[in-house]
C-alpha cells in the first residue's frame, strides 16, 4: 500500500499538493466563498482545457521536445469544424465535431513531428513556426468573423452536467459533462506512459536520443506519437472550449502556451526532458487553476496572473535545477 | 585457446572507410572475427576503435567497404538490425538511460527487440535480477541509474548487453571505473561466453588485461590496421610498438622529496560515512596514491579535498591554512584541482569547443584589465595545454563531442591544470588512455611536482600507482592501513596488501 501511494506520489508531487491545500487554507480565510460547491464545479470547469493540454505537453516535455503551436492548433480545430457544421447541417453531431476537430489537430501535429523528425528542426523554431502559419492561414482562408452563433449540438453540449444540485440558498450548481473527457484522457495517458514501450520510449528519448537509437527504439514513431497526440488532444480541446465560452473566436487562446507550460513545469516535467508523471501535471493543473481563480475571488486585479505565472515558471525551474545539481554533488562524493 | 571457432568468421569487415567531415576515422580497415575467440582491438586515443564499433553496431554507415554477418553480405545495418542479427554493443559511453531505474535499463532492450507492446513489469524485474545474477553482482534494482555511481553504471550496461542471446559482444572499453574483483568476474563471463562459441571483441587500454584474454590481436594506428595477428606472436613491446609507433620504456617517480618542507596539504582525523579517522600529510613535490577496494575510503577522501562530499568532521589544510568550508569553491580558492572519475557527466560541456572546456575553470586569469575575456591570452593557454597533454583534434575549436574517449580525459585534464593548483587531486587520471598518452600524462605530472605541486592520485591500476607515485596509501573500511614507499613500493606488495584488505 505505502510503496503504492510512494509510486504516485514522490517526493515533489507531496511538496505541491501540500503548497495546493496551504493555498486553499489561505484563500478560504480570506474568502469563504471559495469552500462553496458552486466554486468547485466551477475550478474543475476551468480545468478540463488547460488539464487536457497539460497532460498533452507533459508527454512531449518527457520526450525531450516542446510544442508552441498546440493554442494555434486548437483553434483551428475549433473554428474550422464549428464553420463546417454550420455550412453543412447534416454533420451537426457531436461525436462527428469531436472528430474532425480531433482529426486537424492530429494532422497538425504530425505535421510537426515530420518537420521535427525529418529536418532535424528545433523543435521551438518549428512550433512557432506552423502557430504562426496555422493562425495567418485561418483568417485568411476560413475567415475573421467570431461565430456566436454554435452549431446546436455544441450549445447541447455545453449544458449537458454530470451531476447537478439544488443548494440551500436556492441556487444551483453544476459540473460539466466535459470533465469525463479530461478524467479518460489523463487515464489513458499515465496508463500509455507507464505500460507501453512506446510512452518508455519517449522517457528514453527524452534522457538520450543517440542512445535510445542504438537500442533499436525507433524514434519516428515515438516523435509522431507525441506531437500527433499533442495535436489531436489541442483538437479535442477545441470543441470543449467553444462550448465553455459559447463562441469560436479565429484569434483566441493567444498566450495560452504559457500557461499550459507553467502548470506542466510545476508538476515536475523537466523542460531538458526525461522527467515527469500525470499525477504531477494534474497537481500542477490544479495549483495553476485555483491560484487563477482565487486572484479573482481575493480582488486581485487580472494582470497579476500574468505576474504570478511568470514567477511560478522561473521558481519551479529554479527548484528543479537546485535539485539536480545536489543530486549530482552528492553522487561523485561515492 | 581457441575452442569451438569455426573457419568461417562470424563477423567479416572488408575494406571498411569512414571520414567526419574532413577527419579519416577509418582507411581500409579489414577484420574478422569468429565464432568462439575472444578479439581484441588495440590503438591510441582516436586510432578510430569506437568509431570501428559503431560501424559494427549500425550506428555508423561506412562511406566505403562491405559487411558480412554470418557469412552473409549486409547491405545497410541499422542499431536495430545488428541487434537482431546477434550483435551487442557495450558502448564507450555506456548509453544508459539516467532518468529510469536499474531494471528499466536492464530490460529495455528485450522489450525492443521482442517488437513487444506493453510492459509487462514483473517480466522487467524478473530480466533483471536474472541479468545482475548472471554478472554475480547486487545493485538495487528500484535505483534511477543516474544516482548510480560510475562503476555501477558500468556494471548495469555490461549486464545488459550480455542478457540478450547475442552471437557477437562487442566491449568498448568496459572496464575502465571496476575494481580487480568485477573485472575477473566479467572475463569469467566472458570465457563462459566464448566456450559458448559466442564471438567477442573488446577494446582496452589495460595491457594486462589484453594480454590475459585475447586469442587474436588487431592493432589500429590513426585509422588503418598496421597490425593483426594471434596473440601467441604479442607481447607488451611489441603491442606498445604497434600502437605508438615507438617504444616506450619503463619509468619510475624518481623525484627528491624534501622532507623536512612544510606539509603543503595536511589532512587531521578525516571523518565520514566510510572514512575513520585518516591522516596524513603530502609535502611539496610529493606524489600520493590511494587505493583500495571499491568504497574502501579512497574516493570518499578524494571527494572531500575536493569539497565534494561536504557531510563529516575532520580538517583539511592547503600551506598551514584550513579550509574555511567543506565546498567545492573554498577548496578551489585554496588552490586545490580535482579531476573527476566519471568526465562525460561531471567534466565536461560536449558541445562546446575544447579551448572553451579547457579555459572553463580558469576564466578569471584569463581576463584583461577590463575585466573582459581576452580572447588571445584564452587561446594561447587552451593550445599550450592541448600541446602539453597531446590532445589528437583538428583543432581546437572542434566540439569535445567529436573527440575520442581518451581525447576528451586529456581536455579534463588540461583544464584542470590550467588554474595552476597547489594541490592536485586525480581520480583515476590516465583511465581509458592509451599507453603511449599516460606516459606523456605521468612525465606532465611529475614535472609539475617538480615545482612544488602535491599531487595525490586514486587509482587501482597498480604499475601506473608504482609507476608514478612516491608513496601509496591503502584503504581498508575507511582507514589506511598500509603505506608504501620507495624500496617497498613494488606492485607485489601492493597486491598483497589488496587482497588482505579484502
Ligand atoms: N561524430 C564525430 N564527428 C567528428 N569526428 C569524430 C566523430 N567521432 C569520432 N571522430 C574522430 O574520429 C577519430 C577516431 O575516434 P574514435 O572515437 O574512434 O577513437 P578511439 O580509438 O575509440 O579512441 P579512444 O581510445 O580515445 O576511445 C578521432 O579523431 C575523433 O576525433
Ligand atoms: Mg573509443
Amino acid at each position: 500500500m505505502t510503496s503504492r501511494v510512494r509510486r504516485l506520489f514522490g517526493r515533489h508531487e507531496m511538496v505541491l499538493l501540500g503548497v495546493t491545500v496551504l493555498l486553499s487554507i489561505v484563500i478560504g480565510a480570506l474568502n469563504p466563498a471559495f469552500y462553496s460547491l458552486q466554486n468547485a464545479f466551477d475550478l474543475l470547469k476551468t480545468s478540463v482545457p488547460l488539464g487536457i493540454l497539460t497532460i498533452g505537453l507533459l508527454v512531449v516535455l518527457i520526450s525531450g521536445g516542446i510544442d508552441i503551436s498546440f493554442p494555434a492548433i486548437a483553434v483551428a480545430g475549433m473554428y474550422i469544424t464549428c464553420t463546417l457544421a454550420i455550412d453543412v447541417r447534416s454533420l451537426d453531431h457531436l461525436p462527428a465535431l469531436l472528430a474532425i476537430s480531433t482529426a486537424i489537430g492530429l494532422a497538425l501535429g504530425l505535421f510537426n513531428a515530420v518537420l521535427i523528425h525529418f529536418f532535424r528542426l528545433p523543435a521551438l523554431i518549428v512550433t512557432l513556426g506552423t502557430a504562426s502559419v496555422i493562425r495567418g492561414a485561418l483568417l485568411e482562408f476560413v475567415g475573421t468573423r467570431t461565430i456566436t452563433n454554435l452549431p446546436p449540438s455544441i450549445i447541447a453540449f455545453s449544458r449537458t452536467n454530470l451531476f447537478e444540485a439544488t443548494l440551500a440558498n436556492g441556487a444551483s450548481a453544476a459540473l460539466t459533462v466535459s470533465i469525463l473527457f479530461f478524467a479518460g484522457v489523463a487515464i489513458a495517458v499515465a496508463l500509455a506512459l507507464r505500460y507501453t514501450v512506446i510512452g518508455r520510449g519517449a522517457y528514453a528519448v527524452g534522457a538520450d536520443l543517440a542512445a535510445a537509437e542504438r537500442v533499436g527504439f525507433n524514434v519516428r514513431r515515438i516523435h509522431l506519437f507525441v506531437y500527433g497526440l499533442m495535436g489531436a488532444l489541442a483538437g479535442l480541446v477545441g470543441i470543449i472550449h467553444a462550448s465553455i465560452i459559447r463562441n469560436a473566436n479565429p484569434l483566441d487562446l493567444d498566450g495560452l502556451e504559457l500557461t499550459v507550460i507553467a502548470a506542466a513545469v510545476i508538476g515536475g516535467a523537466s523542460i531538458t526532458g526525461g522527467r515527469g508523471t500525470v499525477t504531477g501535471a494534474l497537481l500542477g493543473v490544479a495549483l495553476m487553476v485555483i491560484m487563477d481563480g482565487s486572484l479573482v475571488l481575493v480582488g486581485l486585479p487580472s494582470q497579476w496572473h500574468q505576474v504570478f505565472i511568470g514567477l511560478v515558471v522561473l521558481v519551479s525551474t529554479s527548484i528543479t535545477a537546485l535539485r539536480t545539481r545536489s543530486a549530482r554533488a552528492g553522487e561523485i562524493a561515492r | 585457446m581457441t575452442p569451438r571457432s569455426s573457419d568461417r568468421p562470424f563477423l567479416s569487415l572488408t575494406a571498411i572507410g569512414k571520414s567526419f567531415g574532413g577527419v579519416r576515422a577509418l582507411d581500409d580497415v579489414s577484420l574478422d572475427v569468429s565464432a568462439g575467440e575472444i578479439h581484441c582491438l588495440a590503438g591510441e586515443n582516436g586510432s578510430g576503435k569506437s568509431t570501428l564499433i559503431k560501424v559494427i553496431a549500425g550506428v555508423h554507415r561506412p562511406d566505403r567497404g562491405s559487411i558480412a554477418i554470418a557469412g552473409q553480405p549486409v547491405a545497410s545495418l541499422t542499431p536495430i538490425s545488428a541487434v537482431r542479427q546477434g550483435v551487442q554493443v557495450i558502448y564507450q559511453d555506456l548509453s544508459l538511460f539516467p532518468n529510469l531505474t536499474v531494471a528499466e535499463n536492464l530490460a529495455i532492450n528485450s522489450l525492443v527487440e521482442h517488437r513487444r507492446t506493453l510492459v509487462r513489469w514483473r517480466d522487467v524485474r524478473r530480466t533483471a535480477e536474472h541479468a545482475l545474477e548472471r554478472l554475480r553482482v547486487s545493485i538495487d534494482l528500484d535505483r534511477l541509474v543516474g544516482d548510480l555511481p560510475i562503476a555501477e553504471k558500468q556494471l548495469v550496461a555490461i549486464a545488459r548487453a550480455l542478457l540478450q542471446d547475442a552471437r557477437l559482444i562487442v566491449l568498448d572499453e568496459p572496464t575502465t571505473a571496476l575494481t580487480g574483483v568485477e573485472v575477473d568476474a566479467l572475463f569469467a563471463l566472458v570465457r563462459d561466453l566464448q566456450q559458448r562459441g559466442v564471438a567477442i571483441l573488446f577494446v582496452t587500454h589495460k595491457m594486462r588485461e589484453m594480454l590475459q584474454a585475447a586469442d587474436r590481436f588487431t592493432v589500429l594506428r590513426n585509422g588503418r590496421v598496421v597490425e593483426s595477428g594471434p596473440a601467441a606472436e604479442f607481447d607488451e613491446a611489441r603491442l606498445t610498438h604497434a600502437m605508438t609507433g615507438r617504444a616506450i620504456g619503463e619509468t619510475r617517480f624518481d623525484g627528491r622529496v624534501d622532507a623536512s618542507a612544510p606539509p603543503r596539504l595536511r589532512i587531521r582525523d578525516l571523518t565520514g560515512p566510510i572514512l575513520r579517522g585518516v591522516t596524513f600529510d603530502v609535502r611539496p613535490g610529493e606524489i600520493v596514491g590511494l587505493t583500495g577496494l571499491l568504497g574502501a575510503g579512497q574516493g570518499e577522501l578524494a571527494a572531500r579535498v575536493a569539497g565534494l562530499e561536504t557531510s563529516g568532521t575532520g580538517e583539511i589544510a592547503v600551506d598551514g591554512a584550513p579550509l574555511p568550508a567543506c565546498t567545492v569553491r573554498a577548496a578551489a580558492r585554496a588552490g586545490i584541482g580535482y579531476v573527476p572519475e566519471d568526465r562525460l557527466r561531471e567534466g565536461l560541456f560536449l558541445d562546446r569547443s575544447i579551448a572553451d572546456n579547457a579555459n572553463a575553470s580558469s576564466l578569471r586569469a584569463l581576463t584583461t584589465g577590463l575585466r573582459l575575456l581576452s580572447t588571445r591570452r584564452m587561446r594561447s593557454q587552451a593550445d599550450r595545454w592541448i600541446h602539453d597533454l597531446g590532445v589528437k583534434a583538428p583543432s581546437i575549436d572542434a566540439p569535445v563531442r567529436q573527440l575520442s574517449g581518451g581525447n576528451q580525459q586529456r581536455v579534463v585534464l588540461a583544464r584542470v591544470l590550467a588554474t595552476r593548483p597547489k594541490v592536485l587531486v586525480l581520480n583515476g587520471p590516465t583511465v581509458g588512455v592509451d599507453v603511449g598518452a599516460k606516459e606523456e600524462i605521468h612525465a606532465t605530472i611529475r614535472q609539475l611536482a617538480a615545482g612544488g605541486l602535491a599531487v595525490l592520485i586514486v587509482s587501482d591500476d597498480l604499475p601506473e600507482l608504482v609507476q608514478s607515485c612516491s608513496r601509496v596509501l591503502v584503504f581498508r573500511h575507511g582507514r589506511v592501513t598500509a603505506e608504501l614507499g620507495a624500496a617497498a613500493l613494488t606492485g607485489d606488495a601492493l597486491q598483497e596488501q589488496l587482497s588482505a584488505a579484502h
